[in-house]
């Protein structure tokens, strides 16, 4: 094969990839904007009092979510970072653990520990204080800073480590107390991960589906993801369908491009990052004040664990083990998350392949030539940010809506669900396997170049070696995601099609508790055991130079 | 020799495969030049010297006190780094300002000190610039200003102006000296690690020769660098026995 051809078939592949996904995604938009010929009522339902209330409380609760996860993360990213102690490590990784859970299994164990019969409330009723009523906007908070307050610290510890090293042994030399180390070192780092992390945190929560379903309180205190599946699933109302999921689509599109202008970019990174070495050693008082949040972020991070785990192994596991129903949905979940992971993982990488080609400096000069591929270069960016806008949800209403007169919407549930769950996990397979790739075409295009290598033959042994492991990685969590959603199963899930996280949220439904609390478990264990072989692979250690 | 103001005594520092020992001194007023591969320990030697790392045994005596578990605000030392000596949210002046007082509080007094300070390392004018503003052999102007305001007596430098060019490299070697002797109470102690034969020239009182973690020679400059002393100075330094220079 020639070099032009590789490269042509590099481009065609990614043009193809970004063509499926903005079709998939576009054409879902496309339907709402009114194809079916069921014009949205816009104007009326723009002064909707109603309508205003859910999108009022879909961005309070993004608000105060991102603000309180925020405001916890920082003391939490400082503890973290200064504080050294035996087991420090597997510290680091217990704060990766909301990560990798189900959100619907999440939201059960937060109601375990905080809902009126947990914990919490039996020592708040132990001590004669009123027990919690956790639905609503405080069970809503309570659980996006479980899932969000972990990732906001690490965005923050990670600008930590990249304080160069001469910095701290300065600090110490200087003797710096720990408020004035905190004014010249920590605090200038840590603020530069704030816009990052408030718009993340602020972006996921505007569009969060599963917790407010299970948290929330009725017409009070619902989002407009939440809304939507109602609408549609229950109420059958398609025109107020439409116009909630345009309302949220203009609602993300708004908040993305201001998080943008904040230079926040909202894809979450998975990695623990390296430690920097410190020499401060702090006063007593700041120790243990940093012991005392560590410890409180601990309890706070790990309750809802013990309490899956407890519960679960309450549950008669033996009898769910043998029921045809959850092997069913087992397999089912299996078989859509291999399949969404590989088909993002495809579409993940023809893009990549493309985009770091088109980032080389070439020769030609024709303008219209130019002008497509620096499209097609950030075709990455274009579909990381189109998968933001155009939520699980929104897509899944899209699709459903354009399929009903024409074909068996629940036949072909299956591939909407694979479609949709492959283009959810599209921006971090983009973000895990795009940084590794374009640092081996950086450092070995010109090798491969000179020594003619093109097609497979430079692929296994110019890309290959270097992004083997995040391939691992992002395989995992796409897969992950996918065991875990719920977003999409929920439209298009009946009973022929049942996934492991629809058949919990049906037996939470019917309050079988036990047996809920036992499908939380195996599905939280197989998610998480998911992502510890993934991070094993990812730290397969360096060939020796 | 002097009286010792600096005593490697059996100190011995293992970090992977490297097995370190030192064992020498450096006389008050001395300026002694670590010259010797990459790799070969020198960085870590004024790590160890200023407390950023602790040797697995053995002393470290500076100014007659035994501070081997001092931690390094409690040493009598400054340390000038190759670069990011300068915080970059902070200006010149602050920075400089920080050898007086963490909390950035200061006197009348001392803030005609940070003033001097600055203009004797050629900066006047220069107190609100930040270092992204600074060019490099600026951002070591500041660092030393600061450097000789604390007033430690024993200064360690780690390759302090490797990233500059010759010209600019003699010029801070020679602002270097001079406000070394002009430091009230005597010149500065100086520990100096370098890439550069040259920078020891001129300069340095005596060089010491680091390889693999060992002191393979330590001596007067010139007689240290010279041809035929030691094959691996010889090797290091790209010069045969003979005397003839392959340059």
């Amino acid at each position: 094969m020639t070099e032009a051809a590789d490269r042509q078939m590099r481009l065609a592949a990614g043009g193809l990839a970004l063509l499926l996904v903005t079709g998939f995604l576009g054409g879902a938009f496309a339907t709402l904007l009114g194809v079916g010929g069921e014009a949205p009522p816009l104007r009326a339902l723009a002064s909707d009092p109603y309508l205003r209330g859910v999108v009022g409380f879909t961005l309070l609760q993004a608000s105060l979510s991102a603000l309180l996860s925020v405001a916890g993360a920082v003391p939490l990213a400082l503890a973290l970072h200064r504080t050294r102690f035996p087991g420090r490590f597997l510290v680091l990784r217990i704060f990766l653990l909301p990560q990798a859970l189900p959100v619907l299994v999440g939201a059960l164990a937060i109601v375990t520990v905080w809902g009126r019969n947990g914990i919490v409330s039996d020592i708040l009723a132990a001590t004669g204080l009123p027990r919690l009523d956790l639905y609503g906007l405080p069970g809503i908070l309570i659980a996006h800073v479980f899932f969000n307050l972990p990732l906001a610290a690490r965005l923050m510890t990670a600008r930590l480590d990249e304080v160069p090293a001469e910095s701290w042994k300065l600090a110490a030399q200087l003797g710096l107390p720990p408020l004035s180390l905190f004014r010249i070192v920590e605090w200038p780092a840590l603020r530069l991960a704030i816009p990052a992390a408030v718009s993340l945190v602020f972006m996921l929560c505007v569009t969060s589906f599963t917790l407010v379903l299970v948290l929330g309180g009725g017409p009070g205190a619902t989002t407009l993801e939440v809304e939507i599946y109602q609408a549609l699933h229950f109420d059958f109302d398609p025109p107020r369908a439409i116009a909630l999921a345009l309302a949220q689509i203009g609602l993300t599109a708004a908040v993305l491009a201001i998080s943008l202008m904040l230079g926040g970019a909202p894809t979450g990174g998975f990695t623990l990052g390296a430690q920097a070495r410190r020499y401060d050693r702090g006063t007593g008082l700041s120790r243990l004040l940093d012991g005392g949040v560590l410890l409180l972020a601990l309890l706070f991070i790990l309750s809802p664990f013990a309490a899956i785990l407890i519960d679960g192994l309450r549950a008669d596991l033996m009898r769910l083990a043998v029921d045809p129903v959850l092997g069913r949905a087992a397999l089912t979940s299996l078989a859509v998350g291999l399949a969404a992971a590989t088909l993002s993982l495809v579409l993940a990488l023809s893009i990549l392949m493309a985009t770091t080609r088109l980032r080389r400096p070439s020769s030609r000069r024709r303008s219209a030539a130019k002008r497509i591929r620096r499209l097609l270069a950030s075709a990455g960016d274009i579909a990381a940010g189109l998968v933001l806008v155009v939520p699980p949800i929104v897509v899944g209403a899209g699709w459903f809506l354009a399929l009903r007169g024409v074909a068996d919407v629940f036949a072909i549930a299956p591939l909407l669900v694979v479609a949709t769950n492959a283009v959810m996990a599209l921006p971090f397979l983009l973000h895990i396997v795009g940084p590794p790739l374009a640092a081996a075409d950086r450092r070995n295009d010109r090798l491969a170049r000179s020594l003619g290598l093109t097609g497979f033959a430079r692929l296994r042994h110019v890309e290959w070696p270097e992004i083997r492991s995040p391939v691992g990685l992002g395989f995992a969590f796409a897969m992950a995601l996918s065991l875990g959603d719920l977003g999409a199963i929920a439209l298009f899930g009946s009973q022929d099609f049942i996934t492991l996280p629809f058949l919990l949220y049906e037996r939470m439904g019917s309050y079988r508790t036990r047996d809920a609390a036992g499908l939380a478990l195996i599905l939280g264990l197989i998610c998480l055991a998911l992502m510890v072989l993934a991070e094993r692979g990812l730290r397969r250690p360096e060939p020796s130079r | 020799m002097n009286r010792p103001f600096l005593h490697l005594d059996a100190v011995r520092f293992r970090y992977d495969e490297l097995d370190m020992r030192f064992d020498f001194a450096v006389a008050a007023g001395e300026w002694l030049a670590v010259i010797g591969p990459s790799g070969a320990g020198k960085s870590t030697l004024l790590d160890i010297v200023a407390g950023f790392l602790h040797p697995d045994s053995g002393r470290i005596v500076i100014g007659g006190i035994d501070r081997t578990t001092a931690p390094p605000a409690e040493r009598p030392v400054s340390f000038v780094f190759q670069e990011n000596n300068l915080f970059a949210h902070l200006t010149a002046a602050e920075n400089v300002a920080l050898g007086l007082s963490p909390s950035l509080r200061l006197s009348a007094d001392q803030k005609r000190a940070v003033d001097a300070a600055l203009a004797a390392v050629g900066l006047s004018g220069f107190d609100r610039r930040r270092p992204a503003e600074l060019s490099g052999g600026e951002r070591q102007r500041v660092a030393l200003a600061r450097a000789f305001l604390r007033e430690r007596p024993l200064l360690l430098l780690d390759e302090p102006f490797a990233a500059l060019g010759p010209a600019l490299r003699q010029e801070m070697l020679q602002l270097l000296k001079r406000l070394r002797a002009e430091r009230t109470g005597g010149p500065a102690t100086i520990l100096m690690v370098t890439h550069h034969p040259e920078d020891a020239r001129g300069f340095a009182d005596r060089v010491a020769f680091v390889e693999n973690g060992q002191l393979i020679a330590i001596g007067p400059t010139d007689a240290v660098l010279s041809p035929g002393r030691d094959p691996h100075i010889d090797a290091y330094l790209g010069q045969s026995a003979e005397g003839s220079r392959h340059l």
